[in-house]
């Protein structure tokens, strides 16, 4: 047996050593022996290294291996690095300001065409009904106040060296800006629980049906006379309600990397992330403006239900016709809350 | 004046991280953070090289461009500097910087870095020269005393060079005519937007 075992070795042995110089002659043919013969090799240890022309074909950015402990400065070279300077430089502020007073100006010229939408008059007026509880208003405007803080520090990191420093100058604004960034990054995890808390409160009376179609064909009484049937949210407060999630969703897992960094990605993964959150809080900015000013300036009784919570019966009637139904056969008494009779008129 | 530049000769750079340790020395850099390091590329294999690697005080600095509150300047020698006391560690200069060199004493709560520090080409701050305030926020000021960074100054097999842009290709340009070949001058496309010919 074992003698079996000494002559397979052997055997295994010399076809390496014939199979060997075989292997090699390939390499041989594209390094011949120098004339002179000063490497038996034909290799040239130094001058056949590795380039940067050549790794950068190979890889976007070139890695190699560093003796400490921080892995992210085995990167030599980004130079995508260039290109998220290119993005957020030249193409962020432009979107931001575009995105952001575009919205402003439509509104504007919405508001001088359109007027503020003022409450029409039935018998129902003067009597109110609970649009929102104190636990909704109160979850509202955390996150409220939430995104105007979170907006406001955010849109300092693109404008604020552009419009705030060259006023207060680079200390003072240095230390605005330490604020900014303090509140920003603290005020996120109220923001994150508000956003949660409305899609949990409001999800139910946020599909969108059938009514909601007709509603936009309508123009959502916004364009010409009457109202369009709607329940609890019509189709517009449903496209918000779905901003806020999509959007809030986006910005929390996009900004919970930043909080973390590198804890999931690498630094391309980081400037991708900065991406998507800029962008993403722009436009979710410009839709939050319009949302405020329907709530506020652009309809006349809209904004109790947010404020006092409790809205115009003939109002709820003309905006959430089916709710205010839905309400009352609820409660079985009607829409009235105890201890707030109608006024003789 | 000067355009200062640093050239690492891969060729000639055996990786003994004598950079690293001097620059640690010099300004005294905290635990955790490097303003230099060695990077090993295809360690183990044939081709292998080392590139010793800090800020490259880059044309048009990405870092600079991309600081949400302009806390970086360049000086009359084109050394990319900046400022401890305005920056708010929001860590945009690292994802901008082609060369990884923004360092941060923390990474966690967060994402509250604490104050960028990088690689100063051992010139210090926007405080006045030799002044404690600077030593302590950005090391000692060599360039001041008419000296070049110690990183490069003290390297053994002067592969890191620093100096004037020109004057240190030149050199590099000699070296490759001299022996015959060269890997090039690392990240200087990527920096300062030209290379050099050889």
């Amino acid at each position: 047996m074992r003698r079996a075992t000494t002559f397979l070795s052997t055997l295994l042995l010399a076809v390496m050593l014939f199979a060997v110089p075989g292997a090699l002659s390939p390499a041989q043919a594209q390094n011949p022996i120098q004339a002179d013969g000063q490497n038996p090799m034909g290799a040239r240890p130094t001058a056949d290294s590795v380039n940067e022309e050549f790794l950068f074909k190979q890889e976007s950015k070139i890695r190699g291996r560093v003796s400490i402990p921080d892995g992210k400065s085995a990167n030599l070279i980004q130079p995508q690095g260039r290109e998220y300077q290119n993005f957020r430089e030249r193409w962020l502020p432009w979107i931001g300001a575009l995105v952001i007073l575009g919205m402003l100006a439509a509104l504007g010229v919405f508001f001088l065409f359109r007027g503020r939408i003022m409450m029409e008059h039935s018998q129902e007026s003067g009597k109110k009904i609970l649009r929102f509880n104190a636990f909704e208003r109160f979850t509202h405007w955390m996150t409220a106040v939430c995104f105007i803080i979170l907006s406001l520090s955010g849109l300092n990191y693109i404008f604020g060296k552009r419009l705030l420093m060259p006023l207060i100058g680079p200390e003072a604004f240095g230390a605005l800006a330490q604020w900014a960034k303090y509140s920003h990054v603290y005020l996120a995890w109220p923001f994150m629980l508000g956003v949660a808390f409305m899609f949990v409160l409001w999800i139910r009376d946020n599909i969108p049906s059938k009514v909601d179609w007709a509603w936009i064909k309508a123009g959502g009484g916004f364009i010409g006379k009457g109202h369009p049937h709607a329940g609890r949210f019509n189709a517009g407060q449903k496209g918000v309600f779905w901003m806020v999630a999509g959007f809030g969703a986006a910005m929390a897992a996009t900004g919970l990397m930043m909080l973390f960094p590198f804890a999931l990605t690498d630094i391309n993964g980081m400037q991708v992330m900065q991406v998507i959150h800029s962008v993403i809080g722009i436009v979710f900015i410009a839709g939050i403006l319009a949302h405020i000013y329907i709530g506020t300036l652009g309809m006349e009784g809209a904004y109790d239900a947010m404020g006092s919570g409790k809205v115009d019966l003939a109002w709820a009637r003309a905006h959430h016709d089916l709710w205010v139904e839905q309400e009352q056969a609820r409660t079985g008494s009607g829409p009235q809350l105890k201890g707030h009779p109608a006024p003789a008129e | 004046m000067a355009r200062m530049k640093f050239l690492c000769d891969a060729d000639r750079c055996i990786e003994c991280n004598a950079c690293v340790t001097a620059c640690k020395n010099e300004h005294e850099v905290p635990w955790g953070i490097n303003r230099r390091r060695v990077v090993t590329l295809n360690d183990g294999k044939p081709g292998e090289r080392s590139v010793s690697m800090a800020c490259m005080h880059c044309t048009d600095a990405p870092c600079a461009a991309v600081c949400p509150v302009n806390c970086f300047y360049t000086t009359a020698d084109a050394v990319v500097l900046h400022s401890k006391d305005i920056c708010i560690g929001c860590g945009y200069c690292f994802y901008a910087c082609p060369f990884g060199a923004p360092q941060y004493p923390r990474v966690g709560n967060f994402g509250s870095r604490g104050k960028m520090d990088k690689c100063t080409y051992c010139s210090g701050g926007p405080e006045p020269d030799f002044s404690t305030a600077e030593y302590e926020k950005y090391g000692s000021n060599r360039l001041a005393e008419g000296k070049l960074p110690l990183c490069a100054e003290m390297c053994s097999t002067k592969a890191l060079l620093a100096g004037d842009g020109e004057m240190i290709a030149e050199i590099y340009k000699q070296r490759v005519i001299k022996r015959g070949y060269g890997s090039g001058a690392w990240g200087w496309k990527t920096a300062y937007r030209e290379t050099v010919a050889i």
